[in-house]
């Protein structure tokens, strides 16, 4: 009895503080975003906003350097899931569904892809960008993110075509198609759900990248958000304008949140397959 | 051996269309990541920087002179504490929370879903977040560690050396537990309930099921998930670059790579740190794939 008791006493304490240390920096992001600067910067500090105000959200829509990086971050990291999703499909039901001499190396070569340390390709891929002249561009980045994007939809769409029943395939072959009949016409069809699952987390991998975002922009011609936020700056290095940062942080961060809750179920299996499923 | 035959040439056209469609993905593989790879490597033996346009070979003298440098093995050594001490805390936080998630209550729901969150936050959003948490005069931690009574002064946590890798440890751990819960709780479903059914039959309790039956059965997942976090935190770059920028207290190995790169315009000096990182990481993804045994796919 006294087991029992207190096995559920420290469950719902692990539960609480769980559930608290997970959710109070983003409670703390937003009510931070919506005080005023006089209460943002007093103390005590006040954990219920005594008074609300959207300026900082005026001032964050009204800066046209932060909406310029959303534009910019919808089209780098929407241009990378695309090609990338064209791509590994392709690659992925080859994968899925072919036995082939080399099909090992290539599993592997794909997932040791996933691990990939980008510092590796950093100096050449900033040499490379300034001699062809993309430097600064879209290009510069929608290319370098590849090197994330591809992989990771390759070996997510792998294990998702698998699941499909091969049985429908085998009909369309009988019926004379050919393989990129049954890509197109059977297989994408199919591979609907996965498809989005694994387009939603390219796109917020793509979105949230910062190195190759910092090392190859040089201004907001091509900066993306995770850029923008963190060289949000003040008058000086002690000045930084919280409110504002909070702000452009909610603007950025709710639209992800609630997609992600949106495709929960199919977000976890792609996170889950995407790094463990062997 | 007409049918022998028709096999044959079907194995043969499958795996023309196998090239065919795998093609693309590796052009594009190549040239995105293996040219600029070899041409980190290849910069790493010559003197190549910013200020000249005359390109020397220097031979291995880029690689001697990063082992000769203090700050080299100071970012390594911030590097693999932060690694290992987030990963550690990140594991046991994880697989906690996914025992309580695993069980039925009223809000699971909303509690899993809870646990996606920070797993979807921009690293750079987060780590801004965090650096404003942790302000010294009105960051929230000071604020509710003073009203709890338990510091007398505010401390600046990311300008303390003493304080700064810890606080960005207790950031990312933050970031990354949901991830482990995730992945533990998706091995946690499969256990058989019968298992723990018997073991209650043989007189265990709680704590001896969790340490007889759950451990055991999880060991290889958390192994796997070990390894992968651990490789991720050793490329750390963003959380350190946002929240105390080229501080050496806290500097880690890509950011040194980075600096001397890009910032110092030494790009052959850079790239041989760079190329080091990208041993180590090798040397890591290999026993990662061994523990997935990718052929059993």
């Amino acid at each position: 009895m006294i087991i029992r008791i207190l096995s559920r006493t420290a469950f719902y304490l692990v539960l609480a503080v769980g559930l608290f240390y997970i959710l109070f920096p983003f409670y703390w992001m937003i009510v931070n975003s919506l005080k005023p600067s006089a209460e943002l910067f007093a103390t005590p500090l006040s954990y219920w906003p005594r008074q609300l105000t959207l300026d900082n959200y005026r001032a964050v829509l009204a800066d046209g350097s932060f909406v310029r990086s959303i534009f910019n971050s919808f089209v780098v990291a929407g241009g990378a899931t695309i090609l990338s999703l064209a791509l590994s499909s392709m690659a992925a039901y080859a994968l899925a569904r072919f036995r082939f001499a080399g099909k090992q190396a290539t599993l592997y070569i794909i997932l040791g892809m996933s691990t990939f340390p980008q510092i590796a390709v950093l100096g050449g891929l900033f040499t490379l960008a300034r001699a062809l002249g993309i430097y600064n561009t879209y290009w510069a980045l929608i290319l370098s993110y590849m090197i994330f994007t591809l992989p990771f939809c390759v070996w997510v769409l792998t294990s998702f075509i698998k699941e499909i029943p091969d049985t429908l395939d085998e009909a369309a072959t009988i019926d004379g198609a050919s393989a990129w009949q049954i890509l197109w016409k059977v297989i994408i069809p199919l591979a609907g759900p996965g498809l989005v699952a694994t387009g939603l987390l390219s796109f917020i991998n793509a979105w949230n990248e910062f190195l190759f975002a910092l090392t190859l922009t040089a201004d907001n011609q091509a900066r993306t958000v995770p850029v923008a936020v963190a060289l949000f700056s003040g008058q000086s290095e002690h000045e930084l304008p919280w409110g504002k940062i909070t702000a452009a942080s909610t603007v950025v961060t709710v639209p992800v949140v609630l997609l992600a809750l949106m495709f929960q179920k199919r977000i976890v299996e792609g996170l889950t397959s995407g790094a463990v499923k062997g | 051996m007409i049918l022998f035959k028709r096999a044959e040439t079907l194995a043969g056209t499958h795996a023309r269309t196998a090239v065919l469609f795998l093609a693309p993905t590796f052009l594009v593989l190549a040239a995105v990541g293996l040219y600029p790879l070899s041409r980190t490597i290849w910069l790493s033996f010559t003197d190549a920087n910013f200020f000249s346009d005359e390109v020397r070979f220097v031979w291995f003298d880029n690689y001697l002179d990063l082992h000769a440098n203090a700050d080299w093995w100071a970012a390594l050594y911030n590097t693999v504490f932060f690694a290992v001490a987030s990963v550690a805390l990140q594991v046991v936080l994880g697989i906690a929370f996914a025992m309580v998630l695993n069980v039925n209550f009223a809000g699971r729901k909303f509690a899993r879903a809870a646990n996606l969150i920070p797993l979807v936050i921009a690293l750079t959003v987060a780590s801004q977040l965090w650096k404003w948490m942790y302000h010294d005069v009105f960051g929230v931690v000071n604020d509710a560690l003073l009203r709890l009574g338990l510091i007398q002064d505010p401390v600046a946590w990311l300008n303390n050396p003493n304080t700064a890798l810890w606080a960005i440890i207790a950031m990312s751990t933050w970031k990354f537990v949901p991830f482990v819960t995730l992945l533990v709780l998706a091995s946690l479903q499969g256990i058989p309930k019968e298992l723990y059914e018997a073991a209650e039959i043989d007189g265990a309790g709680p704590i001896a099921r969790f340490w007889r039956v759950t451990l055991p059965l999880l060991k290889d997942a958390i192994a796997v998930v070990v390894v992968f976090r651990m490789l991720d935190a050793l490329r750390v770059f963003d959380i350190v670059y946002v929240m105390t920028g080229n501080s050496p207290a806290t500097v880690t190995i890509s950011m040194y790579a980075r600096q001397q790169m890009i910032e110092f315009g030494l790009v052959g000096a850079g790239s041989a740190a760079s190329v080091e990182i990208f041993l180590l990481i090798i040397l890591g993804t290999m026993i990662y794939m061994r523990m997935l045994k990718v052929e059993d796919r």
